[in-house]
């Protein structure tokens, strides 16, 4: 298939980017989304031009590293998937596609396609662990018992890989979603509890520290995130912060 | 304490809460109004009563309008942020393949409610403190009726009145079930609430667009 793309281009951070248009050819619609632009990255090195810059790892939809926005939807046309996830089967024929950064203050581009989300790290480090004893003395963390609906809450929060498409997808450029599912994976267990008012009021500081937005609840991020971590951890970061600044 | 003052959480709260005060509010303005259409007695009763009662006067009305200032002000304040915290826009942006229009367009909706309230207060309040404390006219229980009918006369006031409360059908639509998730609600109960959401977002603007077009066709004739 031929494809006119359109592709943020920026050489760095301090420097102004702009839209670029290529057109590519012989793309297979069973080629991966960012085979597709290895291929166009080979053609660009060849004819001597700069490649472009896109964040990748594991390519198979576990790490968060990829981060596109493409034609106005992180990660995408299709749902519950990150970009390494998607395939040219979902495009059509003379497609135009558009292809841009993750877009939030607090994700400034370092180059191209490719932002920095140190931010997530910081707001993670804020609070984001536990500092009990689970290692058997004097209980093992795997003889405690724990409710089952509570046990399947917290690891389906602890599915979020960071990517930021929560952030890139609200209009509001909000990380609840992403510091909600942090939160709320440890204050939903018995060990995560002996901090979680400590932790949610430092991670909810860090987060506003960083500039990101107001949550407005349009439930953009839900829709989004390729994990599909629910706006109740929001609900439930926003009940847990007021218990815990109203109790001091 | 002083971290919940700065936080984005609280200021969602404050949102919520004022917003939630103002639904309450709402509440009893569509009663009262109401009785303009099938009991015009009881509607001069109570107008008289809103208008005289000092506990109404000079505590449930500059709570009211407080409620209404807090809720605008923080309207605009997180709308500002909320601008600035994404910086460089998108060439490329579907936002309604995520989100329905009513929950990105809060600020549109509620821009226009703030602008209708303008007109009514220029309509009602501003009308009403000047007759009872510039012209120093003495109390008359039985004028209310007739000065709200004769208000709505004009068939540019009502369209004016009935497309705003448009407006505040879409805002509702969004902002009332919106609340209770600021406030950390979201459990059993939550397809329920958005479901009375639904059901309040349009009943109540609805009643209120009949009552204007009720009073616009039906004209006091003397």
């Amino acid at each position: 298939m031929k494809l006119y793309l359109k592709i943020w281009r920026q050489k760095n951070a301090s420097t102004k980017g702009q839209m670029v248009d290529y057109t590519l050819n012989g793309v297979e619609s069973d080629m991966s989304f960012l085979e597709m632009l290895d291929i166009l990255n080979e053609e660009l090195i060849s004819k001597g031009e700069e490649p472009v810059e896109f964040d990748h790892d594991c390519r198979e939809g576990i790490c968060g590293t990829c981060s596109l926005m493409i034609n106005g939807r992180p990660h995408g046309p299709d749902s519950m998937i990150t970009v390494c996830q998607l395939h040219m089967r979902s495009f059509n024929d003379g497609d135009e596609i558009v292809i841009e950064p993750w877009r939030a203050k607090a994700f400034p581009v370092i180059k191209d396609l490719i932002v920095d989300r140190t931010a997530f790290d910081r707001i993670q480090q804020a609070g984001g662990y536990i500092s009990v004893n689970t290692s058997g003395r004097p209980v093992d963390a795997n003889a405690i018992p724990i409710e089952k609906d509570m046990a399947d809450k917290s690891f389906n929060a602890a599915t979020c890989i960071g990517c930021g498409a929560c952030v890139a997808a609200c209009k509001n450029a909000s990380a609840m979603l992403f510091t909600s599912a942090k939160v709320s994976q440890f204050a939903l267990l018995p060990q995560g509890q002996v901090e979680a008012a400590e932790r949610v009021e430092n991670m909810v500081r860090q987060m506003d520290l960083e500039g990101f937005g107001n949550c407005t609840n349009t439930g953009a991020c839900e829709i989004e995130c390729p994990k599909g971590i629910s706006l109740e951890n929001i609900a439930r970061m926003n009940r847990e912060y007021l218990f815990a600044s109203v109790k001091g | 304490m002083s971290g919940l003052i700065k936080s984005s959480i609280a200021r969602k709260v404050v949102m919520a809460l004022s917003g939630l005060f103002l639904v309450i509010f709402l509440v009893l303005h569509v009663t009262i109004n109401f009785a303009s259409v099938i009991a015009p007695e009881f509607f001069n009763e109570a107008s008289h009563f809103m208008g005289y009662n000092p506990l109404v006067q000079y505590l449930m009305q500059p709570i009211l309008i407080i409620g209404v200032i807090v809720h605008f002000v923080m309207g605009f304040v997180l709308e500002i942020q909320n601008r600035n915290a994404r910086g460089v826009g998108y060439v490329k942006y579907k936002g309604s393949a995520n989100a329905p229009w009513v929950s990105r367009n809060m600020i549109y909706s509620g821009l226009v409610i703030l602008a209708f309230l303008g007109l009514h207060f220029y309509d009602f309040w501003i009308h009403e403190m000047t007759y009872k404390y510039i012209q120093a006219n003495p109390e008359d229980p039985t004028r209310y009726y007739a000065e709200t009918v004769e208000k709505f006369a004009p068939f540019w006031r009502t369209i004016i009145y009935i497309v705003s409360f448009v407006l505040l059908s879409l805002h509702l639509w969004h902002g009332f079930s919106s609340s209770f998730q600021s406030m950390g609600v979201n459990n059993k109960y939550t397809p329920a609430i958005k479901t009375f959401t639904k059901l309040f977002a349009v009943v109540v603007p609805l009643a209120f667009a009949f009552i204007a077009l009720y009073h616009h066709l039906n004209p006091i004739t003397h």
